[in-house]
Order: C-alpha cells, then sequence, then structure tokens
C-alpha cells in the first residue's frame, strides 16, 4: 500500500460520486492527484464502516461505532493508536496510511461530525504513537 | 540423487532427529516432502458419549455444522443457533433471484441469468486441503477444476506497456529470459566466481541458457525458439502459409515496469498452486450438503445475545430475528463459531485472558464483484478459459469462469477482488459505484466491457451484517499474546472456526479448528 495507490482509489470515489474531477479513465499517461486532506482520506478508508457523517453502523449487528458527538475522539492517541493497531474488529491502518494522513484524519474527526477538539493532530505526534507496530500481518 | 558423497535421506533424518529432536525431525520431513501436507489426520473418531449430553452449536457455517455432524454421530443432542435464514455462513453463493442486504439497508437483487453465480467468499479449494476434500467426498459434493494459472490470461499494469495488457506468458518468459542473460553473463564474466565453483559455474551458464531460452551468445533474443515459449507473431500452421513468424520480446526494463514477478511469485504460493477445485455450481454446495446431514438440528434467524456458563452448563440467550420472541437454549457444552467481529460485541462469560483474546482480532474486509456479460468474449475473442488476468488497479483481478466453458449466452466473471486498503474504497461506494469503478477499470483490460456488460453484482465484506468482515487478521504479537487463550476451552465453551487456527481465511482452518475443538470438547465430557 503507498499513497499512489491511495490517489487511484480516492480518484474513483470522486469520480464515482461525481466531484470535479477528471472523467474517470485508465492506461497511458493517468496520474492522480494524492490524498491530501483529512476528509478524502475518511471517505476512502474509513466510512464504508462508520458510514457518511460518521453516524456509525446501525445494521443487523449495531456494529461499527458512530465517530459523531463521540467523547473518546477528546484525548487524540485514542484515535490515532485505535487507527494504528485497530480495535475489535477495526483492521489496523498503521503501514497502510502514512503518518501524514493519519494526522489530518484525526485532526479532521476531532472538528467535524459534531466534535470540537479544536489543537490540531501532528505528523510527529503519530510517529511517538507508532513504535513497535505489529508490522507482520499473516 | 548422483553425488554419492550426498547422504542417503534416511541417514539426514536420523541425524536431524538426533540433533534436534522429534519436531525438527518431522518438520524436515514434511519440507522435503514425506510426511503429511496438512494437520488433517482423517475425519475424528469419537464415540461413546455419555447418554444423554448436549452441545450447542453458535453459527451454522463449516465449522458448526462438522461439529454437530460429528458429534451427532458420537452420540451427543446436538442443535445449533444460526443468524441468517440459511447454512454455510460465509460458505455462500449468490444466483439470479437472491438478494444480498449490508449494514446500512442497501439491498442488492441479483439478476444472474440461470446457472451463473458468485461466490463472494471462499472459491477454491488446494489440493492439499484434505480436511474439506475429506468433508465433500463424504458429503457427496461435486468436484472441478478451478484453473489457476492460464498463461494466455493477461499481466496488466496501468505504468507499463502505455497501460496495455499483455500475455502472461510472453512476459514471464521475458522476464526469466531476460535475468537469466544476465545471471549467465555475470558468472561468465568471472562476476561470481566467489560465490560458485567452477564446477557449479558452467553448469549454471548451461541452465541458464536452456531455461531462460538464451542463444548461443547468452542472449535473450527474438526468435522462434523463444516464441515458441511466449508466443508467435503467427503461430505453426500447414500447407503454402505454414511457416510461423517469431514474436518480438520485450525489453528488461519494460517487463520491470509490469511487476510480472507479483504474479509469478502468486503462483508459487503453497496454497495457491495447482491443483485447485470448486464445487459444481457454486462453494455454497459444501454447506448445503453438510446442511443435508444435520440440517434439522438448525434454528434459524436466532440472533445470540448472551453466552452464559455455570459449573452444570451453558445457558445461550437469543432473540428470533423474525418475531423479537427472546428464548433460551441450554446444553451440557457450548461450540461457538461466531466470527470475532460479531462475538466481542456480545456479552459472554468467559475468564478474562478469553475475552481479551476475543478483542484482539481485527477483521479484514474484502471486496468482491460479479459481472455478467452477454458472451465469453474473454474466450471467443481471447482465448482465455478460467483462470486470472491480474492488474495494479484497486479491482486487483478479473477472474473468468471455470465452467460452462464454449456456452452460448451470458456468463458471470470475477470482476474485482480486492483486499486490504484497496478493499476500502471500494466498500465506501453504494453498490452502483462499486459496478461503474470494476467496468472502468475492466475496460482497460477487456475493452469488451461495456458493450456487452448486463448486470453486477458486489459483496463488501466488512458491509455483511453477519459477520462484519471477512477473516480474523492475526499478527505476530497477538498470535503471542493471544491465540493459545483463544483456542483454549474454557469451562464448558470452546470457540472454533478459522479465526482459531493458523489457517486463518481458508475453509480448511474452519474445518480444522472445529475438529481440533470437539475432539477436546469429547475427552473432557468424558473426563467430567
Amino acid at each position: 500500500m503507498n499513497i499512489r495507490y491511495i490517489s487511484h482509489r480516492l480518484l474513483v470515489v470522486m469520480a464515482m460520486m461525481g466531484a470535479s474531477v477528471p472523467a474517470l479513465a485508465v492506461g497511458p499517461g493517468f496520474k492522480l492527484p494524492p490524498a491530501e486532506t483529512g476528509e478524502q482520506v475518511y471517505v476512502q478508508a474509513c466510512q464504508t464502516c462508520h458510514q457518511p457523517g460518521g453516524k456509525g453502523g446501525a445494521g443487523a449487528a449495531s456494529a461499527y461505532p458512530a465517530l459523531a458527538n463521540n467523547p473518546k475522539l477528546g484525548v487524540a492517541a485514542y484515535p490515532i493508536l485505535t487507527i494504528l493497531r485497530g480495535r475489535a474488529a477495526m483492521p489496523w491502518f498503521g503501514g497502510t496510511l502514512s503518518s501524514a494522513q493519519i494526522a489530518k484524519l484525526v485532526t479532521y474527526l476531532r472538528t467535524n461530525f459534531g466534535n470540537n477538539y479544536a489543537t490540531p493532530v501532528t505528523e510527529d505526534d503519530v510517529k511517538k504513537l507508532s513504535v513497535n507496530l505489529p508490522v507482520s500481518g499473516e | 540423487m548422483d553425488d554419492i558423497n550426498a547422504p542417503t535421506r534416511r541417514k539426514l533424518f536420523e541425524t536431524i532427529g538426533k540433533a534436534g529432536g522429534m519436531v525438527a525431525l518431522y518438520q524436515a520431513m514434511t519440507s522435503l516432502g514425506h510426511a503429511a501436507e496438512t494437520q488433517f489426520n482423517g475425519p475424528p473418531k469419537l464415540s461413546g458419549a455419555r447418554k444423554g449430553s448436549t452441545v450447542v452449536v453458535l453459527g451454522a457455517g463449516l465449522a458448526g455444522m462438522l461439529a454437530a455432524y460429528e458429534l451427532t454421530k458420537a452420540g451427543y443432542k446436538v442443535r445449533i443457533l444460526e443468524f441468517q435464514g440459511r447454512p454455510g455462513g460465509r460458505n455462500y453463493t449468490l444466483r439470479g433471484g437472491d438478494s444480498h442486504t449490508e449494514i446500512d439497508g442497501t439491498t442488492q437483487k441479483v439478476e444472474f441469468s440461470q446457472g451463473n453465480y458468485l461466490n463472494p467468499g471462499p472459491w477454491r479449494i488446494p489440493h492439499h486441503h484434505r480436511t474439506l476434500l475429506h468433508y465433500c467426498k463424504q458429503l457427496g459434493v461435486q468436484l472441478e477444476p478451478f484453473i489457476q494459472l492460464n498463461h494466455n490470461a493477461y499481466v496488466h499494469n496501468t505504468d507499463a506497456f502505455a497501460g496495455k495488457p499483455v500475455r502472461y506468458k510472453a512476459v514471464a518468459t521475458d522476464f526469466k529470459g531476460h535475468i537469466s542473460e544476465l545471471l549467465a553473463k555475470s558468472l561468465q564474466q568471472n562476476a561470481l566466481d566467489e560465490k560458485v565453483t567452477t564446477e557449479d559455474k558452467e553448469r549454471l551458464i548451461e541452465a541458464m541458457r536452456g531455461w531462460g531460452v538464451l542463444d548461443k551468445d547468452l542472449s535473450y533474443k527474438s526468435s522462434l525458439k523463444v516464441s515458441g515459449q511466449r508466443g508467435y507473431d503467427q503461430p505453426p500452421g500447414a500447407g503454402l502459409g505454414g511457416v510461423p513468424t517469431p514474436s518480438n520480446i520485450t525489453t528488461l526494463h519494460d517487463v520491470l515496469d509490469s511487476k510480472v514477478w507479483n504474479t509469478m511469485s502468486f503462483y508459487f504460493s503453497y496454497v495457491m498452486q495447482t491443483t485447485m477445485f470448486q464445487p459444481v455450481g457454486g462453494i455454497d454446495m459444501i454447506g448445503k450438503g453438510f446442511a443435508r446431514e444435520v440440517g434439522h438440528l438448525i434454528t434459524y434467524n436466532a440472533k445470540v445475545s448472551k453466552i452464559g456458563q455455570n459449573a452444570k452448563g451453558v445457558t445461550i440467550t437469543y432473540e428470533d430475528a423474525l418475531t423479537g420472541a427472546v428464548s433460551q437454549a441450554k446444553a451440557d457444552y457450548c461450540v461457538c463459531t461466531i466470527p470475532l467481529s460479531v462475538l466481542s460485541q456480545l456479552e459472554v462469560q468467559v475468564s478474562d485472558e478469553k475475552a481479551a483474546a476475543i478483542k484482539a482480532v481485527p477483521y479484514s474486509g474484502q471486496v468482491k464483484i460479479g459481472l455478467e456479460f452477454k458472451r465469453r468474449f474473454w474466450e471467443e475473442d481471447e482465448s482465455i478459459y478460467g483462470g486470472h488476468s491480474f492488474t495494479n488497479q484497486p479491482i486487483s483481478l478479473v477472474s473468468y469462469p471455470n465452467f460452462n466453458f464454449f456456452q452460448k449466452g451470458p456468463a458471470v466473471l470475477l470482476g474485482a477482488f480486492a483486499s486490504g486498503a484497496n478493499a476500502y474504497p471500494l466498500a465506501g461506494m453504494t453498490p452502483e459505484q462499486r459496478i461503474e469503478a470494476a467496468l472502468a477499470q475492466g475496460e482497460a483490460i477487456h475493452p469488451q466491457y461495456r458493450k456487452e456488460y448486463m448486470n453486477g453484482t458486489s459483496v463488501a465484506w466488512s458491509r455483511v451484517p453477519w459477520s462484519l468482515g471477512c477473516c480474523a487478521q492475526w499478527n505476530d504479537e497477538s498470535r503471542k499474546e493471544h491465540y493459545q487463550n483463544m483456542v483454549s476451552m474454557d469451562g464448558r465453551i470452546v470457540l472454533a472456526g478459522e479465526h482459531a487456527s493458523y489457517y486463518g481465511c481458508w475453509m480448511e482452518g474452519a474445518m480444522l479448528s472445529s475438529i481440533d475443538a470437539i475432539t477436546r470438547l469429547h475427552k473432557r465430557a468424558l473426563e467430567a
């Protein structure tokens, strides 16, 4: 996994959603913009389970927690560690998302969906918590 | 072996056995092909259950139904509680007329024609998955070949060959040829003299010349001989125009752009090696086979909310998903095969260590997309019969049906099998958007896509209500800390499923786990 792949998928997502990007095409000379904002990372990696607006999964098993109005986002280390290492059914994204992407994502989550934790999360905050990550999935 | 100085195999084994004990001996034998390939030693031979002993099994997937099947034979009175209205769990096939609902209520109606299907989860069986093969045979599940390696399928990379797909046989032959030339010439120029003996150097050069199809100067060049592996411009014919013409090899640089080694090494993988099989008619024929034996024991639409136990037995609290009525099921023992993604949200009376293990394992979220086309253009236009074309795009591959070759009429191919970071964005789309993404990416490989497309169905495992994911994702750390706690028998409860095995994400793992769990349960029950 690397940023280029994320970017490619982002473009697909954006194209599907009618965002103003070039018409979807694959093949020669097709280069993609990087996934830069926290919102872009949320749409690509998180929204499938946590749902648009961070409202959480409300399906048959009442499964995925809401991120909207979630006091656990108050301590930045909690979402950072959850993203890096996974939690219960949620896969880990350490090694999938870059530290910069995670920092922007967590900052986005903490300042959207009814959450008001203004202090931005930095790449360094993420890197400090990235030591001893279980890198070797099977 | 023609080297008289080499030890005989028996001597070698004896030496290893003395030096490292029996485990080392077994491992050495296994690596040399002399011992079993899986840990399956035949079906469990359980018998003589105490009169009136009862077991409740949670989940009617392969692990659960195998447990019920074997425990019933051993003399236990067994019942199964299943959340869905069908048996099989992730052993799952979608056909025309079926519907598939995701966690937010999004529902797809499957429109495939008669006889066509999508296996959203498991779909292929390695020849060494002997547990699964045993039960297929026992249950009368008919198997057919699953075409794994197809030399005539494509390798596609948006950054190679101007984004055009190339045949696997061509680019794999070129990769082999170019690296053979490099190695042979390095040897010839004495660059590796410190690494190999003079004798081995000569043998290696000969090996590279033959293996890589090099010419007399150890160069890899376009020729009829090379075309004999990578394919011709004009293949050999007959009569006046019978003379073949060679194809042009691609450059080392272009071959490296294609990253074809990823595809080549995929087929080297132990679990991906030929021969592979699939059930005739869909993978769920296995679950249906078990259901013929134990279906009468299953209570469907049973949503478990609590798994309790005390010194006397287990009590399972569950709700009828259709009526809302809450009931309890009591038994002496419980085999719980509920995926950890769901189980971690239930009230379960187990030790703190097991509770921690249940919460410690995340689930992957693969996405598969089945596309139905008006005709088999991959067969008719491109001579591709089964197997896979791989791409670096998020869909990862296009995989062709391995049955009904040459038939007229609609056929379904697998238009995406995305995993890891490739899967989340696809899963986050609506079903219509996923299809559009699969068509947009797939048409880079097959330009016929848009013209021939009929309908499609997608399954995003992270959004499947009854499993909340596809497979348990262990890592070295969680194995060390939690695996033994996961599989240990806890009072009267034992867990089983692919998550309780070292064969995660394979049906074989679920079944091996089930056999192990019920064998220990039976032993415990007899000792009690």
